[in-house]
């Protein structure tokens, strides 16, 4: 019992803790990937003792913004605007976070291992219905980005409340759409079966992955994730040029910080819903749980320990990889206009989405026959 | 569900739905609806009605309550002035709230005790249970709803859409001045036509 508690608590602060670090990360790749791109130097004067130089570099390189940043933004005022309801301002940013980092307790990011007899599944919560639960915490994540705006008695910060909301709730339906094709497809709610169902391979090689069954779900809940992290092509609601900084104008010093690290978390979540969804969560192509059978018939025995690690390792790639890809989207691509982009998720996203569920039925039902 | 479960999540749901009616923002009361939806949610999944609760996280608590919020920024509800007098009002409201409580302290006091509690299968309340009733014996009941649920968007976006303006070929002086101005439908127009839908 006690043992139980511990193993439940240990995975809840190493998930938190793993999250928290992804986007103190993210936000690292972020300054100096952008920099990369628009052939900049990007953030480099942060600077403790001259141990950059001795070490042979300009500074102190990804440290620079893992230490810098946060104790830069802790250290500020914490303004608060006259006029503004300070009860709701100081919770809103909370709002927007906690569902956020709730949300990665029921995503798998490996299988059961046992260790001493006891047998840990490395997800922090394993429940039944883990896609109603993500659906239900992304849709309460509004609050805290619609309250942020309105609590800020600013007309900049309502603008862009108001449209964070509109955009939100429009994507959310896409969103749904995508993920109610996944479970049809897997024929689970639990994201732990959904990643063990994507095991083994097709035709003798094809990994089983979710992208090669619903490829239209993949790309709809990309384009949806990323308008529900609310970055560019879809970042109207922080849109710099007409709304100075959208939903969290008036926000400074660490509060500012729990929005900016709501806005990493969202790109960290929608990674590793993609990876669990669409590229087999924590399955490594042609790993079983003995060991490595490659296509051409080629066997290589590997322990159980090695195979989990091997699982964890491959999630984190897979994550890694659709965040980078996220990233690399932000920089490339303009803002959208309003209407566009609400054109695209109603007119758009929506009929297709529906289109593929009933094109998803059609199939279920003729391999049934 | 446990003893101190309940009467926590019993406790937290009488404040937040307390905070709903004594607010004096509206923007505040509906926070505390949200608390409300979210404590009732968790108590639909203590009990094993588990899709029913993630349903009403998500559609009440996620998506009804942003459209209240819609509502109360649009109309541009400001923080309630407390008012004096009305006497005549409170004290009916007073006798109605009463009336409720004693009616509702007969009913539950000839009401028989409770049996001991009934352990609900493990299907109950999955979604493939529900999903199961609705799609055999609730079917015709399902089906007519969401042909009645798009009737009433397809209505909504009727009445809501600007009607295409009129080629003036009436010779009557009231079309000639809506097109001159280029307004598509006068105010009492719009209402006359919500009435009349």
């Amino acid at each position: 019992m006690f043992i139980d508690l511990l193993i439940g608590a240990v995975k809840a602060v190493v998930v938190l803790l793993l999250v928290l670090n992804l986007t103190a990360l993210l936000l690292w790749f972020e300054r100096k990937g952008s920099a990369l791109i628009q052939d900049r130097v990007g953030a480099n004067r942060a600077n403790l003792l001259g141990l950059g130089a001795r070490l042979g570099m300009p500074n102190l390189g990804l440290i620079n913004t893992l230490l810098a940043d946060p104790v830069k933004l802790f250290t500020k005022e914490d303004f608060v605007p006259d006029g503004a309801d300070r009860f709701l301002h100081w919770l809103a940013p909370f709002l927007a976070l906690f569902p956020v980092l709730v949300t990665f307790a029921v995503v798998p990011i490996g299988d059961a291992v046992t260790i001493a007899g006891h047998r840990i599944v490395l997800q922090a919560a394993s429940l039944h219905d883990d896609a109603l639960y993500v659906l239900a915490t992304i849709g309460i994540g509004v609050y805290g980005i619609a309250l942020g705006g309105w609590a800020s008695n600013n007309r900049w910060s309502l603008l862009g409340g108001i449209r964070a909301s509109a955009q939100m709730i429009s994507y959310e339906l896409a969103m749904g759409l995508g993920v109610v094709a996944v479970v049809m497809t897997f024929g689970t709610l639990s994201l732990q079966e959904i990643c063990r169902s994507q095991g083994g391979v097709w035709f003798g090689w094809l990994p089983r992955w979710g992208i090669f069954v619903q490829p239209v779900a993949f790309l709809m809940l990309l384009a949806a994730g990323m308008a529900e992290s609310k970055r560019v092509p879809f970042d109207l609601p922080e849109a710099e040029s007409e709304l100075v900084s959208g939903y969290f104008t008036e926000y400074s010093g660490s509060k500012q910080a729990v929005f900016m690290m709501t806005d990493f978390a969202e790109v960290a979540l929608i990674a590793v819903l993609l990876t669990t969804f669409f590229l087999g969560g924590w399955q490594v192509p042609y790993l079983y749980r003995d060991g490595f059978i490659l296509p051409g018939g080629v066997h290589w025995a590997l322990s159980g320990p090695a195979v989990a690690i091997l699982g964890v390792i491959s999630f984190f790639i897979k994550t890694l990889v659709l965040c980078c890809l996220q990233l690399l989207v932000r920089w490339t691509l303009p803002r959208f206009r309003y209407d566009q982009l609400m054109r695209f998720g109603w007119k758009f996203l929506v009929p297709v989405g529906l289109l593929n569920l009933v094109a998803t039925a059609f199939v279920i039902v003729l391999a049934g026959h | 569900m446990t003893a101190w479960l309940f009467g926590f999540l019993a406790t937290l749901a009488l404040v937040s739905a307390l905070g709903v009616i004594l607010q004096r923002n509206p923007v505040h009361s509906l926070m505390a609806l949200i608390v409300t939806l979210l404590v009732t949610a968790v108590f639909f999944i203590a009990l094993g009605a588990v899709t029913i609760g993630f349903l009403q996280a998500i559609i009440y608590a996620g998506a009804i309550m942003v459209l209240f919020l819609f509502v109360i920024w649009l109309l541009n509800i400001q923080a309630e002035e407390r008012e004096a007098g009305h006497l005549a009002l409170k004290s009916f409201g007073a006798l109605a709230a009463a009336a409720l409580v004693a009616e509702l302290l007969a009913i539950a006091g000839r009401a028989p005790a409770p049996e001991a509690a009934v352990k609900p299968s493990p299907a109950y309340g999955t979604i493939a249970t529900l999903a199961a009733a609705l799609f055999s014996h609730y079917l015709i009941a399902f089906e007519a709803t969401s042909l009645l649920l798009l009737v009433a968007i397809v209505g909504a976006v009727a009445l809501a859409r600007r009607m295409p303006r009129r080629r003036s070929t009436a010779a009557s002086p009231a079309a000639a001045s809506v097109s001159a101005t280029g307004q598509d439908v006068s105010a009492p127009e719009v209402s006359r036509r919500a009435a009349s839908a």
